[in-house]
């Protein structure tokens, strides 16, 4: 375990890229994918692959079903057909050990970073590898030192998380999701609410810590111009339906509407200005031809 | 005829919405009694980790001791006072000490201290798991492979728990220190006869194991619907305002309750 704990380590370091060999098979394939609450559907036959070491972005507007895809993927929801295959395994089969086994080899972002209030930096940091392995306190410490120095916070250890700022609190998340050198890194919107110095420091590290963990990542966003200098691969979610993929070049230049009003941010377009208003009684008298005023 | 529909109409609304609130308070109450089961089976990690739990007795018991002391003091006080004057009318008012001990370890204490822990106690919990809720601390540490009902909830309900009978413990005595203030040193009432009556008179089965018991059922009453509260509310302040507030009324209720089916058994008959 320290041997592994070590190696991940200098893993971080850019100099020493990992060596170990990558299996070729995909590490997320989601597949026919449907989901619903009660009766609203969220998601309709979505298929996405992640492949291993990429840096994959799922974006589209507020309510599309981004984040429900995420915890689809970590198991916080079971779909209402098709599956979600993580490293060989389908999640929604695997029972709640088998569940927590494969969570601890993934690490989540928050939105807005859901550090544990009552703790320090540190401590939150050092959550995981508490709860999870018996290393010693002083191999934790200067794990927690490294992982934070990696996000530029190595004097911000001993901080609450009131005292951070946004950008510091996304970063020290960040810290903490990549704690146990996870397989597969998920943000749930990592850029939402930061200044353009936080929001490309933060890009920057989703980037550099994803190849030099040698994991895959999934980053749900709808930042299109930030998370297109560092994705390999993009995913279009509209209503609940994939309307688009391909990799930042071919989107940037698409042609399709929704993309083209998404990544130029046009008011008006597929995606309509107003939201859809129930007709009245008259209007419905007036279409149907029984009354003509 | 028209009239009879639109009467149909709404007899039938009226049903569905009563349909509808009594499913709901019926789901509602599984889902509590399933939380309950499922905070004993993960109740390992509160006593194996019990620094866990000695925390969150500090939070809850700890930090509710001055309200409690303060409180006991006074309550006895006042039946220092009102017990003297319905002794005096009997001419028996060296029984003061047997009334203020008898009234504190058997009634007053366990119940006014659990609706005071309820207040002080059960509201802090509701709101602070309701908050790490609405902020998805919750949702963060199921990812990172962490039992939240195991971390989070357990060992603050077992610190509930475990509060409770002690605080119970600590406010009977203050009020019968407040019962002697008034009653020995600012009214008078002979001081031998205050302690040795209540000595002789207070029974330590019948009643202050009896009230350590039910210090203990509140207890567990408040811890429980606190928790069960705080992790069902809604992630949104409003809806954890109203969890806190759902805490304190519900657990209130259910303490006195729970206080007249105990005493109907602990104390009826011989």
């Amino acid at each position: 375990m320290i041997l592994l704990q070590w190696r991940a380590s200098n893993d971080l370091n850019p100099r020493f890229p990992p060596t170990y060999p990558m299996p070729q098979e995909p590490l997320v394939e989601i597949r026919d994918l449907n989901f619903s609450y009660d009766t609203r559907t969220i998601l309709s036959g979505i298929n996405i692959t992640i492949p291993r070491g990429k840096v994959v972005a799922i974006m589209g507007s507020s309510g599309c079903g981004k984040t429900t895809t995420l915890r689809l993927i970590g198991g916080q929801l079971k779909p209402t057909s098709g599956s979600v295959k993580v490293a060989g395994q389908v999640v929604h089969e695997l029972d709640a050990k088998q569940l927590y086994a494969l969570r601890r080899r993934m690490g989540m972002l928050f939105q807005f970073g859901a550090l544990f209030t009552d703790m320090s930096v540190f401590d939150n940091i050092a959550f995981q590898m508490r709860e999870h392995t018996d290393l010693p306190e002083a191999m934790i410490r200067d794990l927690v030192l490294m992982k934070l120095h990696a996000v530029g916070l190595r004097g911000a250890h001993n901080l609450m998380p009131a005292e951070l700022s946004g950008g510091m609190a996304r970063r020290v998340a960040l810290a903490r999701a990549i704690a146990l050198d996870p397989m597969l890194i998920m943000y749930d919107e990592p850029f939402a609410g930061l200044d353009p110095i936080s929001l490309s420091i933060v890009g920057e590290l989703i980037r550099k810590l994803n190849d030099a963990l040698g994991a895959s990542s999934i980053v749900v966003t709808h930042d299109v111009q930030e998370s297109l200098k560092i994705v390999d691969y993009v995913y279009f979610v509209s209503e609940g339906k994939i309307v688009a993929e391909g990799t930042a070049e071919e989107i940037k230049n698409s042609k399709t509407s929704y993309v083209h009003q998404f990544v130029w941010g046009e008011a008006d377009g597929p995606v309509p200005f107003h939201y859809p208003a129930k007709k009245t009684y008259g209007e419905q008298l007036m279409e149907s031809g029984v009354y003509r005023g | 005829m028209d009239k009879v529909y639109k009467a149909g109409a709404k007899v039938a609304q009226f049903l569905q919405f009563l349909g509808n609130a009594v499913t709901k308070r019926i789901f509602r109450l599984g889902f509590a009694a399933r939380f309950f089961v499922a905070i004993f089976l993960q109740s390992g990690t509160a006593f194996r980790r019990f620094n866990l739990t000695s925390r969150e007795v500090y939070f809850s018991g700890v930090l509710s001791l001055i309200i409690i002391l303060v409180s006991g003091l006074f309550v006895g006080m006042v039946l220092g006072l009102q017990g003297y004057d319905t002794l005096q009318r009997y001419g028996s008012t060296e029984a003061l000490g047997i009334l203020v001990a008898l009234s504190l370890v058997r009634e007053l204490g366990p119940v006014v201290a659990a609706l005071l822990f309820a207040s002080r106690a059960g509201s802090a919990i509701t709101a602070e798991i309701g908050l790490m809720k609405a902020t998805e601390q919750l949702s963060a540490m199921e990812m990172m492979a962490v039992n939240p009902i195991a971390r989070v909830v357990a060992p603050r309900f077992w610190g509930g728990v475990v509060s409770m009978p002690l605080l119970a413990a600590l406010f009977s005595a203050m009020g019968v220190l407040g019962g002697y203030l008034v009653g020995v040193k600012l009214i008078g009432v002979d001081e031998g006869s205050f302690w040795s009556q209540m000595q002789a008179s207070v029974d330590f089965q019948k009643d202050i194991l009896n009230g350590v018991i039910k210090s203990f059922v509140f207890g567990i009453i408040i811890s429980w619907v606190a928790v069960f509260e705080g992790y069902d509310a809604d992630p949104t302040a409003e809806g954890v305002s109203r969890a806190t507030t759902r805490t304190v009324v519900t657990s209130s209720l259910a303490i006195l309750a729970a206080d007249f089916i105990l005493t109907a058994f602990m104390f009826t008959g011989a």
